[in-house]
């Protein structure tokens, strides 16, 4: 190419595919915003005394109603988070058993990853709240049903980290193992297991954060715990209780959040 | 050991893991202590499975009556709604906010306003925001949206926040260097490094709001979770069924379609 052609030579930033792919999702985005905003229903009355209502919430919201703690939302609170953990230790189990299943240098069959890939994304795609609705009908209200919608809801997110951080465990010391002749479940135990465990406390515990915020409102739709105490408060329009359960669940939180941070920093 | 000397003490290839041992001990003594705590025994859980074998022969075969199928899809459809609209106006919304939370940008007072707002965002789970919209604009839609638009600016929010920490400082330098202004820094300097990254957190956005726009509804804030909230309380399992694998479907949808955003723009 001589000089005066490299000089003539266009330069673009993007190639004539990624142009009309990029125009084609702005022109969607377009039409489904336009779409969404001229057909929604929206009920005006209800509009215009927001300023109202809102400055309403938060005058009967406050004084928060303390009393209420000792009585109420104390036990709530030990449910929720018993509800949580005990939730988090039961996906981790099952959500160790689909891992094995799911990863493709465990389980070596590709009708069995299937079936393990499968139940990892079919119980990640139905909301906690919604297996809580369900497991509310099958168990009863209570911190059962609330306990098993997050264990069945956590298997999907938990089992997918897990499958693979399992499949990226190096081949050495798995080969050494064989090589010696050891049993399946030894060459588990001591040849995955200590290449993984690093990941799985760190998923674990991270599953845990998230499993808290879920658990509290849980109880909305019957699984016990700290949404069972706003439920209550709220269907009986007592808005001061309900500002008290809002101020617990910040301070919980939260504070899950600065000990998990803490305790990953020493994991990892 | 007899009169024969040791000939070296006797490696063991994997010694006794005490503290783990007692790590595993100490947990399943909390199963224990928990599950008594929580009320929940052995029998209540064989009772349970009595009353699911009953409950699944209900929702087989899922119900595809022609006046369901009609619920069904406006209830769906205003979901979708909610999630387009909450998407749209939360990446829209989350860019200034995830920008202004970054320490390498804004002064120290703004970003550490910013980052409170964040977090008070992200504490609330969207179905305790939703509640509260619920009473103050009123049952429907609007409330659902502005839930939502809430939850994806505390999660972009934060991420852009710290891809924009993380990011490069001398491009935008180079460009301050030219005595550009605050905007056109962010614009030429900034921008270019974290769209990228932007644009994937955004399309992630697009299916989780997919996914709580079912949420929304179980408290009064529009779309396909009421519709299944009322049939659950109606037994009207199949009808039960035939939500959830809608929903199931749009949102493995939601997956491929937001994968396909990603690629676009990476």
């Amino acid at each position: 190419m001589s000089p005066e052609t490299a000089a003539l030579r266009e330069w673009d930033r993007f190639t004539l595919r990624e142009r009309i792919g990029r125009s084609a999702f702005y022109i969607l985005a377009a039409i489904a915003l336009i779409w969404s905003l001229r057909t929604i229903e929206i009920i005006p009355e209800f509009l215009y005394d927001a300023p109202k209502q809102t400055a309403d919430l938060f005058v009967r919201m406050w004084p928060i109603d303390w009393s209420w703690y000792p009585k109420v939302v104390h036990e709530a609170l030990i449910e929720t988070l018993h509800t949580a953990t005990l939730g988090t230790i039961l996906a981790v189990l099952l959500a160790g058993l689909t891992a094995l299943l799911a990863a493709r240098n465990i389980t070596r069959s590709v009708t069995l990853n299937l079936i393990g890939r499968f139940i990892l994304v079919a119980t990640r795609s139905v909301h906690a709240m919604v297996w809580a609705l369900f497991f509310v009908a099958v168990f009863g209200p209570g911190a059962l049903a609330g306990t098993l919608a997050i264990a069945v809801h956590s298997i999907g997110f938990t089992g997918k980290l897990l499958s693979e951080a399992i499949e990226e465990a190096r081949p050495g010391p798995i080969e050494a193992l064989t090589a010696a002749g050891a049993s399946p479940l030894a060459i588990l135990l001591k040849g995955y297991w200590p290449q993984v465990k690093p990941a799985f406390l760190g998923i674990a515990v991270f599953r845990w954060d998230i499993n808290v915020r879920e658990s509290a409102v849980l109880g909305l739709v019957g699984g016990g715990g700290l949404g069972m105490a706003l439920d209550t408060a709220l269907s009986n329009l007592y808005w001061d209780q309900a500002g008290l359960v809002l101020y617990v669940i910040f301070v919980v939180v939260i504070a899950t959040e600065i000990g998990v941070s803490w305790l990953r920093g020493k994991i990892i | 050991m007899s009169d024969i000397p040791a000939p070296a003490p006797t490696r063991v290839a994997f010694p006794p893991n005490w503290p783990m041992r007692i790590g595993f001990a100490v947990l399943a003594l909390y199963i224990v202590y928990a599950s008594t705590i929580l009320d929940i025994t052995w029998t209540r859980f064989i009772a349970g499975f009595g009353h699911a074998e009953r409950f699944l022969s209900r929702m087989f075969p899922p119900d595809f009556a022609p006046d369901k199928l009609a619920l069904l899809q406006s209830g769906m459809i205003e979901s979708l709604q909610i999630a387009v609209l909450a998407t749209i106006f939360g990446v829209a919304l989350s860019l200034p906010l995830g920008l202004a939370a970054a320490r390498n940008l804004c002064p120290a007072p703004l970003a550490w306003t910013s980052r409170t707002l964040i977090a008070l965002f992200r504490t609330f789970h969207p179905v305790i925001v939703a509640i509260l919209f619920v009473k103050a604009v009123g049952f429907g839609a609007l409330a659902g949206v502005l839930a939502l638009i809430i939850a994806s600016m505390g999660f972009l929010s934060k991420l852009i926040g710290e891809a924009v920490e993380e990011m490069s400082m001398k491009q935008m330098e180079a460009v301050r260097a030219t005595g550009a202004p605050f905007l056109s820094v962010v614009v030429m300097g900034v921008m270019p490094q974290v769209l990228p990254r932007f644009i994937g957190f955004s399309a992630y956005q697009l299916d989780s709001n997919l996914r709580n726009s079912a949420l929304v509804g179980l408290v009064g804030g529009g779309g396909i979770g009421a519709t299944l909230f009322t049939a659950f309380q109606r037994f009207d399992y199949d009808f039960v069924l035939t939500i959830v694998l809608t929903i199931i479907a749009i949102v493995m949808v939601g997956e491929i379609l937001s994968g396909w955003v990603r690629r676009l723009f990476q």
